[in-house]
């Protein structure tokens, strides 16, 4: 048997680990306002906060298994650290505008043959979408590519279900 | 680790084949809703990773959209009683 952990896990696990990650990391949030009116420089932390307890509730429910789910975990961890000596912390939230950070090794994977039926554009794009992308042989990248979007798509989804319970 | 390339690959080299970029693209195709009651000799590779391109942009913007939302009612809202019944009716859908 295989002990690894399969690469298409049970689709309800993940969702459940992504929505107790997010709502502590919620509470959290919550919980550092003030009772008292905020200032529109709060609502936009408390904005960013979210945003980024979202990204990151999802890549630790997936674990290091996932080479998108490294990178952001990757990139999550140093811009703690750069936010902790830096006073400016940039506004880079998603992985597609963050790509210095991720790493530079494998800069010839753009100029390897593809089949042309793909579109080299599609491709490039879809390596700026995707966590780690620019670095992928083409077959990790559209098989990672899946599993990402499908971690997306249950994020929203539970994102949502939080956001119609709070406002019934 | 090494081990991603070596593999399922053939001998001595790094050529992905055809039929590999095919089952992907398909496997790809099924997971966008917009493409995957489609038959897969119907629709492109092309096709595929444009609408998944697009279809990332949109869950991203979702995400965000309902970042903001979230944080405008994190205000109003006593997270920990709800806590527990959210992921409730979570876990029965």
């Amino acid at each position: 048997m295989n002990p690894h952990p399969s690469s298409c896990s049970n689709g309800r696990s993940i969702r459940t680990r992504f929505a107790r990650r997010f709502l502590r990391a919620l509470k959290k949030i919550g919980s550092k306002g003030s009772s008292s009116r905020p200032s529109p420089r709060d609502i936009s932390w408390r904005c960013r906060r979210v945003k980024i307890a979202a990204d990151a509730s999802m890549a630790s429910a997936v674990g290091p298994r996932r080479v998108w789910s490294r990178t952001m975990l990757n990139m999550l961890r140093s811009r703690s650290h750069a936010c902790l000596h830096a006073s400016r912390l940039g506004n880079s939230r998603r992985p597609g505008a963050d790509r210095h950070a991720v790493g530079k090794r494998k800069r010839l994977v753009l100029k390897r043959k593809l089949p042309n039926r793909l579109g080299l554009n599609q491709v490039n794009q879809l390596r700026r979408l995707v966590p780690g992308g620019e670095a992928m042989d083409l077959d990790i990248l559209l098989d990672e590519t899946a599993h990402y979007i499908k971690c997306l798509a249950t994020q929203v989804k539970v994102m949502r279900s939080i956001v119609d319970y709070c406002s019934a | 680790m090494s081990s991603r390339r070596s593999r399922s690959r053939q001998s001595g080299g790094s050529r992905i084949t055809d039929d590999q970029i095919n089952d992907l693209v398909s496997k790809l195709q099924q997971v966008l809703p917009e493409l995957r009651n489609r038959r897969s000799d119907k629709v492109s590779a092309a096709r595929v990773l444009q609408e998944t391109c697009n279809y990332i942009r949109n869950l991203h913007k979702e995400a965000d959209d309902l970042s903001d939302r979230l944080s405008e009612l994190l205000e109003t809202t006593d997270g920990t009683s709800a806590q527990a019944e959210i992921i409730r009716s979570l876990l029965t859908q």
